[in-house]
This record gives C-alpha cells, structure tokens and sequence, in this order.
C-alpha cells in the first residue's frame, strides 16, 4: 500500500487517538472524557501499534514513522501507567501495619544498624564518663562548651533548654529540618557500599554517647536526662532504622545474589524506601515530642514515667504492628 | 479503567509479526544516546536520554527558583518571631527534599526540565511515580558528594543511560520529551515512475527527500540532487524535480 493511502485509511484513527491523549494528560481534576471514551485508549493503541509496525518495515518516509513513534510513546505511557492515588489513609495504614512489618521481615539489618550505633555510643559514653577530656577528641571547644551551657541547672537564659513556647515551635523547625536531614542522609549514605551509612551511625553513636557520658559526668543528669529519655525513644530509633535501609542498598551492591547488581539495587531499594519513609514518620513524631513535651520543667519522675511509656509504644508498634490476627 | 486487563485478551498482534522482518537495527558500536526498550505489544520505543550538560543547566535553573522560594518565605514569615522562624526551617526543608519530587510526581519534571524540554520517566518509559520519584531525590544528597555532584557525574559517564547513583537505585531515565510533529506534504510534481531496480531503503530515502525539501534552500535541495545525478539522469533544477516526482509516485503512485 502506498504511504499516502494508508495515512489516509488510518489518520481519524491516530487523531482520535491523540485526542484521548491530550485529555489523558492532563490532572484528573480537568479532565473532559467519558468512560467509553477512556476505554478506546486499549483498542486505539493496539492498532497504532500495527500502523507503526507496518510504516517501518514498509519504509514509509522517516517523518511519518517518527510521527508514529511519538504517538506510541505517548499512549504506551498512559496505557501502562501506574495509578497511584494519593490516600491519606493509605500512608496511616502503611505506618501502622506494613512499615513495621517490613522491618520485622529485614530485622538483620536492623540488629546490625543497632550494634553499630549502640557500640560507640557506650564505649564512648563510659570513656567520658570516666575521662572529662574525653569528649574534646570528638568535638570542638567550642560546641563543648555550648552544650554545656545549654544543660546546666544554674542557666536560665535564651540558651537553656528551657524556653518559652514561642521558640518551642522554631525549635520544632528546627528539629524535623535537622533530624530528618540526618535521617536522609544515614540512608543514602548506604549506595557507597554502605560505607556513608557506617559513617553516619558511627559518627552520631559516639557524639551522642559522648555528650551524654560528659554531662552526666558533669552532675546534669536532672536536666539531661530528662530532656533527652522521651523523644529519644522515636528518634535515635527511626535513626538506626535509617541506618538499616542504608545497610540494605549497601549489601544489594556487595552481594547482589541471583540477580544483577543493577537490579538487586533496584528491587531492594524499593524496599528500603519503604523504612525511610516509616523512619521520616518517626522522627516527625520525635520532633514534635521534642519541641513541644521534654522542655516542658516537670518533676523528673513524671518525665521518666513518661519516657517509658514511649518507650513501649515504639517497642510495641514496631514489635506488633502489621501481625495478622 | 483498566486497559491492562483488556490488553491481556488481545490476539499476538501484526505488529509482532512484522517486526520479525525488519532488519535489527545496530546497537553495539554505535555512538548513540538512544535507549531501546521493547513493550510488550512487540514495538521497539526509542528514548533519547539526556546527558549531564543539560540536565546540570535544568538543576542550575531549579536552584534559582528554590532561592526565590526561601527568599520569599524568609521575607513572608520571619517578621512573626518565633513561629516565623519555625515554619521557614520547616519550609527550607520541604523544598530542599520534595521540590523534585512533587514537581515530577505531578507534572512529570521540575520547572528546569520543563525548560529544557526534558522529562524523567521510568526504565520501561512509563511516567515515574512516588516511589521512584522519592527514591531519586533522596539519593541525590550521595550524587551531589563529595563536590557539585562529583560521584553523579562519575555514575552518569560509567553507564551508557547516563544514570546517576539515584537513577540506578530508583530505575528512572531522563530524557527528551517529544516535541510536536512539524511534518510538511512534499511540493506538488507530476508523479514519475522511479527507475527499476531500487531496494526499499533507497525508495525510503526519497521520500525523506521530498517532505524535507520545502525545508531546504533551493542550492542545497540541488546540491542534494546532484549526488543522484546518475540514478535521476538530470541534474540542478531539473534533478529536483525528477527526484521530487519519484517521491511523489512513491508515496501516493500514478494520480
């Protein structure tokens, strides 16, 4: 067939078809199109293929089979599109159920994550508990200095812990700005071989022992301690969680198993987005503790009643939730 | 709707028949940043992935406008105090982490791209959806290290799709969007029957000749022409002519 009988046989069809198309992409929400007319987009599409075919092995002139090209491309998008709506409840349902079930199934990761945070982070908050030179090995005089200040019982200035509430919620900036930063960051580390995220849960294990042997050695423990047990309990978890989903995408590279490294990375990154996401969650929840409760100058034993009970309600979403009945 | 459902029912299409007897194209040894990727259906897409220049321009135009966005917020929200400060960090967060992300989500590229006529889309050329979109930008913060994103670059010259490390991780591609088809009819001539003896891909050639004829300069159409001088018998302006009339007896035959 000659190339101007068969544009001529064919063009209603490809400009019906590119009608749709424009329709298709456009948002949901301005879109003109009945279901009947979505549902031409099957039969068009599978016909264009064929035009698109025949053009080629035709040697229909280059223009008309890039023509065609395009046309495939666009409706192959939306043919095969994944249509992903965006749910509220469907995030709440997967921080309940699915994130910590996830976690559950990839729980090596985790324990390892946990070592290589809690390790440091004891050995150098007995060393300065020991030693009060000690944490001038990990951090400037400086920075010393401020957080010492910021801990002392005697201070009661713009630098203390204690503050007014305006500042409670720049601290609440603050804190999800930072935090989920660090959180990213512990993650992604994880595709230089894990090596970033080794980095990141070593580094944060010794400065927050560090910090917390020093003024505990220093006798700030009321203020300290107080301040850190209730939002400690999401935060340095969702950390170490962080970590795990960094280890995983590491050991995708290292070991990829059965399949290629290029897909191994891409089958188990998915699912490591599934714990950095469950993590931001977390640490959005810290923040909030963080900022708005463990400023809050209460009796340290509420404080610490307190902590415990976020505590077991960390332990117990990541422990139960997401099991079948 | 579900057109995958319906698709599923369908016959082995003409298509696939018909792609059996075209020649394979070459792909090894050839200097080309066209990926292919087969579908389903038994049709080779091509898609044209985008190289570091311009995508380092696109992102040099994203940051502009993520300053004016902090810009904006800062001049917006920190006369309030305390509460002001707050919500820019929180601001200054969301759009250093998910400016990309909403932007691709969405609109399937960030205003640089959209500039730039660039697009991110998944390896099978589907448009890219949260999690792909999530994991990309996550892993832009290793891309961007040590320096101006150094291991990004490094990535992206390693492999011939030129991924960065969050594109492998995400299995993403960016590429150029497709731009409208600007296609023009030949100029009319009397159909002349082309000389016996010439293959498919000869007769391919003049058609392309004739629709891209009202696009050159008329030395240039007969500097063309006279290549063919011995197939056409005719040179200069009358070359033109002839090989115009064998495209157009190619394309609609004898009127």
């Amino acid at each position: 067939m000659r190339q101007q009988d068969f544009e001529q046989r064919h063009r209603e069809a490809w400009q019906a078809l590119h009608h749709l198309l424009d329709e298709l992409e456009r948002p949901r929400f301005r879109r003109r199109l009945s279901s009947s007319e979505q549902a031409r987009l099957p039969e068009l599409y599978r016909d264009l293929c064929n035009h698109y075919a025949l053009a080629r092995s035709r040697r229909y002139s280059p223009a008309l089979i890039a023509e065609l090209h395009d046309l495939v491309t666009r409706s192959h998008r939306r043919f095969y599109q994944i249509h992903n709506n965006g749910n509220p409840w469907n995030l709440l349902h997967f921080f309940i159920a699915d994130f910590p079930a996830t976690l559950r199934r990839h729980h090596g990761y985790f324990w390892l994550a946990l070592a290589l945070f809690l390790i440091p982070a004891l050995a150098l908050g007995v060393l300065s508990y020991h030693n009060p030179e000690m944490i001038y090995s990990i951090m400037e005089d400086g920075n010393v200095a401020e957080i010492e200040a910021m801990y002392n019982p005697q201070q009661r200035d713009d630098r203390s812990i204690h503050r007014g509430s305006e500042s409670n919620f720049m601290m609440f900036g603050f804190y999800i700005k930072n935090n989920i930063s660090i959180g990213f960051r512990t993650f992604a580390g994880g595709i230089l071989l894990g090596l970033g995220t080794l980095f990141f849960l070593i580094y944060n294990g010794l400065v927050i022992g560090g910090v917390a042997g020093h003024l505990s050695q220093l006798g700030y423990h009321d203020t300290f301690w107080t301040f850190v047990a209730g939002h400690g309990s999401f935060e340095l978890t969702a950390i170490v969680i962080c970590g795990a989903a960094g280890l995983l995408l590491g050991h995708a590279i290292l070991a990829p198993g059965r399949y290629r490294r290029s897909e191994a990375l891409k089958r188990r990154a998915r699912i490591a987005l599934k714990l950095v996401i469950g993590a931001a969650i977390l640490l959005t929840i810290a923040a909030f503790i963080e900022a708005f409760w463990s400023s809050l100058q209460l009796p340290p034993a509420i404080k610490y009643s307190v902590a415990a009970l976020l505590w077991i309600t960390v332990i117990a979403h990541l422990t139960l939730g997401g099991r079948s009945r | 709707m579900s057109p995958t459902a319906t698709s599923s029912t369908a016959p082995p299409t003409l298509a696939a028949e018909t792609a059996l007897h075209t020649p394979p194209l070459p792909e090894e040894g050839l200097l080309d940043t066209v990926r292919r990727y087969e579908t389903p259906e038994g049709i080779e897409l091509e898609l044209r992935t985008v190289g570091p220049v311009p995508r380092a321009l696109a992102w040099m135009i994203d940051s502009a406008i993520r300053l004016l966005l902090y810009l904006a917020a800062a001049t917006l929200f920190l006369s309030f105090g305390g509460i002001g400060l707050g919500l820019t960090l929180i601001l200054l967060f969301l759009v250093e982490w998910f400016y990309p992300v909403l932007f691709e989500v969405y609109r399937g590229r960030t205003p640089g791209k959209q500039l730039l006529g660039l697009q991110v889309i998944h390896d099978n050329g589907t448009p890219i959806g949260w999690s792909a979109s999530l994991l990309r930008n996550l892993l832009r913060a290793v891309d961007f290290l040590p320096l101006f994103y150094s291991f990004g670059l490094l990535t992206m010259l390693a492999n011939r799709d030129f991924k960065r490390l969050g594109d492998l991780a995400a299995g993403t591609l960016v590429v150029y969007r497709e731009l409208p088809s600007t296609r023009l009819s030949p100029p009319p001539a009397e159909p002349i029957p082309p000389p016996p003896g010439l293959g498919v891909d000869d007769q391919q050639i003049l058609l392309d000749f004739g629709e891209r004829s009202t696009r050159l300069s008329q030395p240039r159409s007969e500097e063309l022409a006279n290549l063919l001088r011995e197939v056409s018998g005719a040179s200069g302006e009358a070359g033109v002519t002839r090989l115009l009339g064998y495209a157009n007896w190619l394309a609609g035959g004898r009127q």
